[in-house]
């Protein structure tokens, strides 16, 4: 049964039919009105930066705080490979419709229908309004977009620039926005962070947010609340994501009202470069890209895997017959390019097997010596006229051809290992990417604060327990561009009558009385150990408890040691400096601080849900062959958390449907 | 290894800088240049000191944000990468490193190794944009761009807005940052329109924010961890005289 406390306002009618019509009936706001009407967007990525821009030229006032020095500096930037959309350019048998099964069926029907339906048709507009920003795209040479596969689809529908497309993305989103900016219509507050949300009869008026050079708390009202602030990765304290990404505005927000979805789902990205030493502190994605190319093996025979541990056996004088492409072996559909979370388990079966190939046993080859030379190579040869070209020649046009395509990653690699991927195999191993779950919202992106939104990966709703490559800044461009734009009316339309509250209201008081409160208890604990040190801790006890396999007994360990650890935390954190300055060791205390409530939630959303499906990997539930298996009769729901008091919660259930897809056992073999 | 450190620590805006010596021992050649800071930081913390204020965030060369002036030169000792990809392999047993915030006066120091980069952005709000709306895009494969065109693009648009263009300048001139903008848009026939107008937009906001002339030194290029060309520089100059011919 679907709470009572939920509503996902999904509109009524035929799954192609539901969101034209919703956008022909909902509620407008008329120019006039839009001008005294104030947003305030936290975050400046893919989703609050398109956002900000696109209600800004609506008309609205609009306000972004983000706490890097320059909008341009959030973390959708690093984003590599590319953008989905369905735009069937090539011809392959693409469609909207597709697009919204492979989305549905790679987060292994753990997603709203309704939302991801949305998603798969306004794809297209983000191709065409990226290009009209000048966004660079790769090319072919008649001077249409180029296109490349990613994993779970078999069409290509990915649109990228080199490995560079969340930069691109991002960098256009903040030419708009800072269009917007030179125009008046957006004020922006860079090194500010959103610490709380102040609610005012029951709807989410405004925020408390704290200038990071001054160390001063502000007030800042607005008629909605728009986050964008990203997901949760760094729970795990090495992730790839960026040191400063956290969960602190989505937190704070759940401890007002939010109810939290799916907290359990994370990705674990299959190819990043393996932990070098205890001084690591993130780790690095190789783009899902490289697996068009790059093969996936490890040695078949475990002398071998010894052997190349131990230094003694080059990888590069490995026979074929001897190498295990197990992608290929027990996935022949898909082969390398399945989906993430079923790649990231086959590597550490393999790895737990005793095959891994790094000094620590943590790693396997991602190679691209055969497609350089016996693909790539050929190809250019025959070009140019050469019939029986050297295995140096092959080498040479295929090493040109790779370098154009993703010239930038491989540089990257070596820089990080000091190892060239052109000459030996790339050495990988999953590592936490992305997190599905978040901030629980509704159609419109409402979470359940009325007034108050959630977008791109700071909100649960499209990608169920597994999300796709290349699918990120499709939905954080989707929520900002094309969205929230529409959603947002149907609140603000009943809102015109509202005038801007004092930020000297009591609620704002309050609000700002208690993070002044939680900062000095901060700066009072006075103890003996760095932030760091309890970070590391933690993301110690979710790594080996809450991530890529789970069980019972695990999770319930891990509850009660991370009950303990946020004791030990605040009794013994030492922040050096004051409240007053710039201080980065007290915005990442704080942002810690939030994590180890989160990080409880985490394992207490794995252990209720007891099967397995995408990223959520119960031990306990398996198929003989090792696969995913879900339990559709008694877990086809999302897990909306509620917030009851200190570190209790209450769960609340919203059933899925699923009406246009059929489901099925994920297959792709 | 073991490493002198000798960094430059300024509590704020307001008050003098100096120089101050730090020992770091069991480096290890894997770490990154950041990673060492970490290491070093979280001794001082132990001892009760305040550690160093430096930028950081992706860590993987693409954000911009990272931005120490290291033996003299912006991002370190080799071409073409961050600090945050500058890892110890690069530094031998024993060396002492000098380690200096961006030097420019259009880059106030905020407190040790930070600085203040919002007048990028300014420039940017000034003119560095295509002006289009949401949704009033055309199908994007209807504008056909020639692949040595968005090539040429791309490699402009690589910029990461860190400002080490800036800080090698004798001049502290922001022109290959400005010049990066210019050209990717001027590239496009999407940058044709506001072509002109552009170019002359943002060149004013750079002077307004004091970043000084450029003199061909090409130090700029020299020290750009994306590589960025300095014919950029050329092609601001003449979008720029054709834009004040035409007007």
């Amino acid at each position: 049964m679907t709470s009572s406390k939920l509503d996902a306002r999904i509109p009524e009618g035929h799954m192609a039919e539901k969101w034209s019509k919703y956008r022909s009936t909902v509620h407008l706001v008329n120019p006039a009105n839009k001008r005294h009407l104030e947003v305030i967007v936290v975050g400046s990525g893919l989703a609050g930066a398109s956002a900000a821009s696109s209600l800004a030229e609506l008309g609205y006032k609009v306000k972004v705080f983000c706490f890097q020095d320059s909008a341009r500096r959030a973390h959708s930037i690093a984003a590599q490979g590319g953008i989905n959309a369905a735009k069937n350019y090539q011809n392959d048998g693409d469609s909207v419709y597709r697009l919204f099964y492979d989305t549905v069926k790679g987060g292994d029907y753990r997603s709203r229908e309704a939302n991801v339906h949305r998603l798969s048709e306004v794809s297209g507009n983000i191709i065409d309004q990226c290009v009209a920003q000048g966004v660079p795209f790769a090319r072919e040479y008649g001077g249409l977009l180029s296109n490349r596969s990613f994993g779970g689809t078999q069409v290509q529908r990915t649109f990228y620039a080199a490995g560079q497309t969340g930069q691109q993305l991002l960098l256009g989103a903040y030419s708009a926005l800072m269009r917007q900016v030179g125009m008046g219509t957006v004020t922006m507050y860079a090194r500010h962070e959103m610490l709380d949300i102040v609610n005012i009869d029951g709807k989410c008026r405004g925020i408390i947010a704290r200038n990071l050079i001054t160390g001063e708390l502000e007030r800042h009202f607005g008629h909605a609340v728009l986050l964008c602030s990203g997901g949760y990765g760094n729970v795990f304290f090495l992730s790839t994501n960026a040191m400063g990404s956290n969960v602190t505005a989505a937190w704070k927000a759940h401890k007002k009202g939010a109810f939290f979805g799916n907290p359990c789902y994370t990705q674990i990205h299959p190819t990043c470069i393996p932990v070098s030493g205890d001084h690591q502190s993130k780790l690095t994605l190789m783009s899902e890209s490289l697996r068009n190319d790059g093969r996936i093996w490890v040695p078949k025979k475990k002398e071998d895997a010894e052997a190349i541990r131990a230094g003694k056996l080059n990888p590069n004088d490995l026979k074929p017959e001897d190498r295990d492409y197990y992608l290929e072996r027990r996935y022949p559909a898909f082969g390398n390019l399945v989906p993430r979370d079923v790649a990231s388990r086959a590597a550490k079966e393999r790895c737990d097997a005793g095959y891994g190939v790094n000094a620590t046993g943590e790693a396997v080859f991602l190679d691209f010596a055969y497609n350089m030379k016996y693909r790539y190579g050929k190809v250019e040869a025959t070009k140019q006229g050469i019939e029986n070209p050297t295995e140096q020649q092959l080498f040479d046009f295929g090493k040109e051809v790779v370098k154009e395509k993703y010239g930038n990653l491989f540089d990257m690699y070596k820089q990080i290992t000091g190892v060239d991927p052109y000459y030996n195999p790339m050495m990988i191993y999953p590592a936490v990417h992305y997190t599905m779950g978040g901030l629980w919202v509704d159609y419109n992106l409402m979470t359940t604060v009325p007034g108050l939104y959630a977008l791109g990966e700071a909100n649960f709703s499209d990608h169920g327990a597994n999300r796709l490559g290349a699918s990120a800044l499709m939905q954080g461009l989707a929520d900002g561009y094309f969205v929230i734009p529409y959603t947002i009316g149907d609140y603000l339309s009943h809102e015109i009558g509202t005038k801007a509250i004092s930020t000297d209201h009591e609620a704002f008081v309050e609000a700002e009385n208690g993070v002044k409160e939680k900062l000095n208890q901060l700066m009072n604990v006075k103890g003996t150990k760095s932030v760091d040190h309890f970070h590391k801790k933690l993301g110690k006890i979710m790594w080996e408890k809450c991530g890529m396999a789970r069980n019972a007994a695990g999770l319930k360990e891990a509850i009660t040691e991370i009950q303990e650890l946020r004791k030990q935390f605040w009794a013994d954190v030492r922040i050096p400096g004051g409240l007053n300055e710039f201080n980065p060791e007290l915005e990442k205390a704080g942002r810690v601080a939030d994590f180890l409530e989160l990080g409880e939630l985490m394992c207490m959303d794995a252990l209720q849900r007891n099967e397995s499906c995408g990223g959520h990997f119960r031990e306990e539930y398996q198929t003989e062959e090792g696969e995913a298996m879900r339990d559709d009769e008694n877990f086809a729901f999302v897990s909306a958390w509620e917030r009851t008091g200190d570190n209790q919660w209450t769960m609340h259930k919203e059933e899925l449907k699923f009406e246009y897809i059929k489901i099925a056992q994920r297959s792709y073999k | 290894m073991n490493i002198t450190l000798k960094v430059w620590r300024q509590k704020n805006n307001n008050e003098r800088g100096r120089f101050e010596t730090y020992q770091v021992k069991d480096v290890s050649p894997d770490m990154s240049f950041l990673e060492m800071f970490d290491v070093l930081n979280e001794d001082l913390i132990t001892e009760g000191k305040e550690p160093i204020a430096f930028d950081h965030d992706c860590r993987e060369g693409i954000c911009g944000m990272c931005s120490m002036y290291i033996n003299g030169r912006p991002h370190g000792p080799l071409q073409g990468v961050t600090t945050c990809q500058l890892h110890m392999r690069s530094f031998k047993d024993g060396d002492t490193i000098v380690v200096e915030p961006w030097r420019a006066a259009a880059f106030p120091v905020i407190k040790d190794l930070a600085v203040d980069r919002t007048s990028f952005d300014r420039i940017m709000a000034a003119g560095g944009f295509v002006s289009v709306n949401t949704g009033n895009a055309q199908d994007a494969n209807s504008i056909l761009i020639p692949k040595t065109d968005a090539d040429l693009a791309f490699e402009a648009a690589a910029c990461i807005g860190c400002g080490a263009c800036v800080a090698a300048c004798k001049n502290s001139s922001a022109m290959l940052f400005v010049s990066a903008k210019v050209s990717q848009l001027a590239l496009l026939p999407q940058g044709q329109v506001e072509r002109h107008e552009r170019v002359i937009k943002m060149v004013n906001q750079m002077d307004e924010e004091g970043f000084g002339s450029c003199t061909n030194t090409g130090a700029c290029e020299a020290e750009c961890p994306k590589n960025i060309s300095v014919e950029n520089i050329a092609r601001l100059n003449r979008e720029y005289l054709s834009a004040k011919i035409a007007k």
